[in-house]
């Protein structure tokens, strides 16, 4: 039996059906293939579920937080919905989008940053909000977007 | 502000992600007092309670529980709806962030309620801050052996809102694509994996110890008779003072704007008011006398929902509010319901024809006819939260709509606050082509 696989076993321990460590499963293989899910993660993932490869992927298409292209070794997200967009949600995209040189949904050249628009991220007290590898920074204004890529430029 | 906070209670003053100092202020003591109850005595006093369900239906939380099958022979499952997702819905956050043990109490007082051991809290993917506080918690809780025979299972979701809709987390908590399923059987009958389940929001959840050491009556006694009790009312927008308040329900528009919210910044003027998150119809500043409470917006036309009130001020061009609204829900339209898929793009389509000075006259007549063909026609309410607040836009600001259509363009100019907002539907991720097997 493969490591992953006595992972998932262990994933899907609480549940009284295999197939509820999907999301779980799902989750675990992207962090083991640099944040996204190539075909053979999807392989992965089905064989330990007990499931065609199909179905793996048809649930990781649907829900936005799995990847299916490569993603940059930074995820930017930028929520864009009403309580952000009423405090000037564009212009903080606009200005990630001048600090990383890429339009949301690109990845940079050097496939450092990854940059996306997001709908509600539920920080609408501390609009604007902008999550960065899964860690929400609100409220974030333009200016404070230089120092934001500065620090995650020099990796601290 | 009328009575003290109940499930952010010394939630100010005290660290109460710490077991000790949720037990310091008498947290764990209605878990020992219900289980000294028959599980049937425990649903009495829900119902007697009154409590109303805060995941943006209001449906009773004592009803619902008793409606759950007996003797079948299957486990009876609690599913803790923690995929708050709403727009401007910001409470389950912060009661999970800074008093999770009340969730997990009140998960404990209900188990106890309907006789299962198995409960499964579904908590939206992208909360990393929350999941973490919440597993400390359970796993301290664990450790004092508070949990008794019950399991109580912290399941991240993956970004997808319809999975707040109850079936669809189901079928995602089953490890599917997350579609909502066709009613009956509801849940009650037929839920998780078959079994009799019972879904509730969070805050719904936490307020349950409340009852359970105070019973149903005095709970009943707080606030307005038909809506008793507390919501935690998430503020945002054009506002002061955004955050999270507390309040009785029926508390009046006004005095959360004004007195609580601190008003419209920079001297600006109120333009609407949406109540309860984005699927709720838009109110004028002629309501701002209307009581906060689930019967009394219903009576002024709108809904309460998640009690999530996001603040407009003049600014904004109505036209592109719309169409930012419809935008969200095209992009989380699951697919399953025609009129909602299709509709829900027709719709956006539409209002980016109105915007750009391309509609036509009757247009918006036929954007409203979009609308009648997608309410009420689908499985679950995600097209009904899609279609009626544009209703409601367009019949509180048709001269501003129409005035889309006769000058050809939007009348702000360029200088609306939600001028050119970009909308994650733009940036569709193509899927790699499938590759012939080798």
């Amino acid at each position: 039996m493969s490591e992953f696989q006595a992972e998932v076993d262990e994933l899907a321990a609480p549940y009284a059906e295999r197939r509820s460590a999907m999301l779980p499963a799902l989750r675990l293989a992207q962090e083991r293939h640099g944040g996204w899910l190539p075909r053979e993660a999807l392989e992965e993932v089905a064989e330990a579920i007990g499931v065609a490869p199909a179905q793996a992927e048809a649930v990781a298409s649907f829900y936005d937080m799995f990847h299916l292209e490569p993603v940059g070794r930074h995820l930017v997200e930028v929520c864009t919905n009403l309580s952000c967009a009423l405090l000037g949600a564009q212009q903080v995209l606009e200005a990630f989008e001048q600090e990383l040189g890429v339009a949301p949904g690109e990845t940079s050249a050097d496939g450092e940053f990854t940059l996306r628009a997001i709908e509600c991220a539920g920080g609408c007290g501390r609009a604007v909000v902008v999550s960065v590898d899964e860690r929400y920074r609100e409220p974030v204004r333009p200016e404070d977007v230089p120092a934001i890529v500065e620090e995650l430029k020099r990796g601290d | 502000m009328g009575i003290e906070e109940l499930t952010l209670a010394h939630a100010d003053e005290r660290d109460l992600t710490k077991l000790a100092e949720y037990q310091a202020v008498g947290g764990y003591k209605p878990l020992a007092k219900a289980r000294k109850l028959k599980p049937e005595q425990v649903i009495e006093q829900l119902l007697a309670s009154n409590l109303r369900g805060r995941g943006g239906a209001g449906f009773p939380m004592g009803r619902k529980a008793s409606f759950l099958a007996k003797g079948t022979g299957k486990p009876t499952y609690l599913c803790v709806n923690a995929d708050e997702s709403e727009p401007g819905t910001f409470k389950d956050r912060d009661i999970m962030l800074r008093n999770p043990h009340r969730l997990i109490e009140g998960c404990l007082v209900t188990a106890h309620a309907i006789e299962s051991q198995s409960v499964f809290i579904y908590l939206r993917g992208e909360y990393l801050d929350v999941f973490e506080v919440m597993r400390q918690a359970l796993e301290d809780a664990r450790k004092a052996k508070l949990l008794g025979d019950v399991t109580i299972v912290l399941h991240r979701g993956a970004g997808a809102y319809i999975c707040g809709e109850e079936s669809a987390l189901l079928e995602s908590l089953e490890g599917k694509r997350g579609q909502p399923r066709p009613r009956p059987p509801f849940p009650a009958v037929s839920g998780l994996y078959g079994s009799p389940t019972l879904i509730n929001n969070v805050q719904t959840i936490a307020t349950v110890p409340l009852i359970a050491e105070h019973g149903g009556e005095w709970y009943a006694r707080i606030g307005p008779e038909p809506s008793p009790g507390t919501v935690v009312f998430s503020l945002s927008g054009n506002i002061e003072r955004p955050g999270n308040y507390e309040l009785e329900l029926g508390t009046p528009l006004r005095e959360l704007i004004y007195d609580i919210g601190g008003g419209i910044p920079g001297g600006r003027e109120l333009k609407a008011i949406i109540p309860g998150g984005s699927s709720t119809t838009v109110m004028t500043p002629d309501l701002l006398d209307t009581p906060l409470d689930f019967n009394s917006v219903a009576e002024s036309g709108s809904q309460l929902g998640a009690a999530a009130v996001i603040v407009i001020d003049d600014r904004a061009c109505m036209v592109q509010l719309a169409l930012r609204s419809t935008q969200f829900y095209m992009h989380e339209s699951c697919g399953k319901c025609t009129p909602c898929r299709e509709g829900t793009r027709w719709m956006t389509q539409l209002l980016e024809k109105l915007e750009d000075g391309r509609a036509e006259q009757g247009e918006l007549d036929l954007l409203l006819s979009v609308c009648d063909r997608i309410i009420g026609k689908c499985l679950c309410a995600l097209g009904d939260f899609a279609a009626g607040p544009v209703v409601e836009y367009v019949r509180a600001f048709r001269e501003e709509f129409q005035r889309h259509v006769d000058e050809g363009g939007c009348p702000f100019g360029g200088e609306s606050s939600l001028e050119g907002v970009f909308a994650p539907v733009e940036q569709h991720a193509h899927h790699p082509p499938a590759e012939a097997p080798a």
